[in-house]
């Protein structure tokens, strides 16, 4: 039987049993549709996780308190309180390793925030002078501390964009006395609008100098983490070295102990967080294709009763002529066309599926792309033809088993 | 020029479960090209397994069975289905047309197993021989019974094969419908087709030209009607 005659009897079929050949796809076109929609949204929440790191600058480097290994991350970033990092160490950091443009260290705390009658709540942040370039902000309004002022615990405070809109509405903040918790702090700027940066809003945060945070307002003598800048990314590996090196030094680590500290740079960041993406992804995926499986199964559920009803069809094509493997050809191409017809379906499905997803991340201000891989597609495709195969062949094989006489005769 | 049928001492028993039940007991008789035979006899006789191997659904037993001078006692299942598809037309009792099918897709249904050129001209060309041109795109649910045989024949003529088998080709019409059935077949024989008819009534088997009939697996008459002459055609008369 010539190929064309085949896939046109198929189609033929399937017009014929409407009903049952869309019941027969169904489990195929969920399936394939979750696997589309999975892999695009994981491609976009990866893009948007990597896009927002490369935004933050692919030449940063961050110091975290605390050991780490290849198990996991350091116990700080964990919610455990480590106090090895000192202040003292993002200024021999800023100071003796070459490449370095620009360090701050960073406390943050929790404060209400009051002027007049107005509270705010906000996250302050002690950083220092150089925060700005380590940033890559501005000032919109006033200006920035100085190193002087950070050295000397000044109580002066940049308050983010939205923070100065909540608490001051249209009045100029510049100079204005403000609390935080109990205590005043003089107005002296007021950042740019800075928008998400990783999970965080910058515009809701204030900035104060890092021994006022320490000191006035925390009352500690460690720092959060430390930030540096490097003149290149070319550069980054190279001064993650030196910056271990340094603090190993500073902390008088002798050879046979571990780290207290750890450095990570974004590039390194961005690779861990691809990997694990990716991990994830072709794990929901996997969970996806047992949609898959029991699409399958009803595949050949139903293709077993559609042989069962055309048992003397059987017996009439094997009287005209048909071989065993004509029989055969022909219940196969009938699976594989439902379930090919299924997987095209599920593709629409899922990439219309992904693109409202995108479409509603977008509307809630993330910068989500819309990825549908061609790679997903074909598996779409290959898992769709596959699928018709495989759970095809038995109902197929019983069919091509028939004789003729006793299917010509079956009731 | 050898017959086109000739079986010599066929046998057939069917193997059930290690119980084995004899059905034909030895036949031996000759099919010439252009014959219009009827193999008769009362249900459970043999005559519809006695059809089925000549028409090469089933095999014998033991015998021996030649066509066209060709030994096919002992072929395998996708060369009886190349001979099924190339010399072999069958006509049903119960029609068997695909549901849900037009009358040209019906008679087709032979061809898509077939190398044959030009197969719209032969599908038009066999429908046109059972004079159905006019339903050429009907339905098969669309048919009435009379027409539901004729576009049987067309599909067993459209191959353009050495031999129809009807089995029982009346059986599911009524007389008028029966009668233009076995017209249709006789002028088929008159333009040269050997037709092997298997049937139970006297009545559908004046029809042919010789007439074997099949008593408990063996051959108890076989006679050219009019003359009831035996043994003209190399068949035996047992009774």
């Amino acid at each position: 039987m010539k190929l064309t005659d085949t896939i046109k009897l198929s189609f033929s079929v399937l017009r014929t049993n409407k009903v049952r050949s869309f019941l027969t796809g169904l489990g195929i076109i969920i399936g394939i549709a979750a696997v589309i929609v999975i892999m695009s949204a994981g491609a976009g929440a990866q893009s948007l996780i990597v896009n927002q790191l490369n935004s933050i600058g692919t030449n940063l480097i961050g110091v975290l308190p605390g050991a780490s290994d290849e198990n996991g991350p350091p116990a700080s970033a964990m919610g455990v309180i480590v106090t090895t990092l000192k202040y003292d160490d993002a200024l021999a950091i800023a100071k003796e390793v070459p490449n370095v443009v620009a360090v701050s260290s960073y406390n943050t705390g929790i404060g209400t925030l009051s002027w007049q009658n107005n509270n705010v709540d906000a996250t302050y942040y002690g950083v220092m002078s150089s925060y700005i370039q380590v940033e890559d902000t501005a000032v919109a309004q006033g200006r920035f501390f100085t190193d002087d002022e950070d050295q000397a615990s000044s109580r002066v405070v940049v308050l983010g964009y939205h923070v100065a809109q909540d608490l001051f509405q249209d009045q100029n903040p510049l100079n204005q006395k403000i609390k935080i918790n109990k205590e005043f702090f003089e107005v002296i700027g007021v950042m740019e609008k800075r928008g998400v940066s990783g999970f965080q809003n910058n515009d809701n945060i204030v900035l104060i100098p890092s021994q006022a945070a320490q000191k006035i307002m925390l009352g500690i003598n460690y720092v959060n983490f430390i930030r540096v800048k490097v003149n290149s990314s070319d550069n980054i590996g190279r001064a993650t070295s030196d910056i271990r090196l340094l603090l190993r030094d500073r902390h008088n680590l002798q050879e046979s102990k571990i780290d207290d500290f750890n450095v990570r740079n974004t590039v390194d960041a961005i690779k861990t967080l691809s990997t694990i993406m990716d991990s994830l992804k072709f794990f929901l995926v996997a969970i996806a294709s047992i949609s898959l499986l029991v699409g399958g199964i009803g595949v050949m559920n139903i293709m077993l009763a559609a042989v069962n009803d055309r048992v003397r069809e059987i017996g009439l094509r094997q009287a005209v002529g048909a071989r065993r493997l004509d029989i055969m050809i022909q219940f196969l191409a009938e699976s594989v066309t439902v379930t090919l017809l299924g997987g095209i379906i599920g593709i629409a499905i899922g990439a219309f599926i992904s693109f409202l997803v995108a479409a509603i991340a977008r509307y809630l201000g993330y910068n989500w792309d819309l990825i549908i891989s061609p790679l997903s597609i074909a598996l779409g495709f290959g898992v769709a033809f596959v699928v018709g195969l495989v759970f095809g062949i038995y109902p197929a094989s019983k069919a091509a088993k028939f004789n003729s006489i006793e299917a010509l005769r079956y009731e | 020029m050898p017959a086109l049928i000739e079986v010599k001492d066929l046998k057939k028993e069917y193997v059930n479960d290690e119980v084995v039940t004899p059905v034909l007991f030895g036949l031996s008789f000759k099919v010439e090209p252009g014959e219009f035979v009827a193999i008769m006899g009362p249900s459970g006789s043999g005559k519809s397994t006695l059809m089925h191997i000549l028409g090469f659904l089933d095999t014998l037993t033991s015998g021996q069975y030649f066509f066209k001078g060709r030994d096919v006692s002992n072929l395998d299942l996708d060369e009886l289905a190349r001979i099924r598809n190339e010399e072999v037309g069958f006509v049903f009792q119960a029609f068997y047309l695909l549901p849900k099918t037009t009358v040209y897709d019906n008679v087709k249904l032979p061809l898509l197993y077939s190398n044959a050129k030009n197969q719209d001209e032969l599908v038009r060309q066999a429908i046109k021989e059972v004079n159905l041109e006019h339903r050429i795109h009907a339905f098969s649910n669309q048919l009435s019974g009379g027409e539901k045989q004729r576009v049987a024949i067309a599909r067993a003529l459209v191959n353009n094969s050495s031999i129809i088998f009807a089995d029982e080709p009346t059986g599911n019409l009524d007389s008028k419908s029966g009668n233009a059935i076995m017209e249709i077949l006789e002028d088929l024989n008159d333009d040269g087709h050997t037709i092997i008819l298997v049937t139970h009534e006297s009545d559908t088997a004046r029809h042919a030209k010789r007439i074997i009939k099949i008593v408990d697996g063996l051959i108890s008459e076989n006679y050219v009607v009019d003359q009831r002459r035996s043994a003209k055609n190399g068949g035996e008369l047992r009774k």
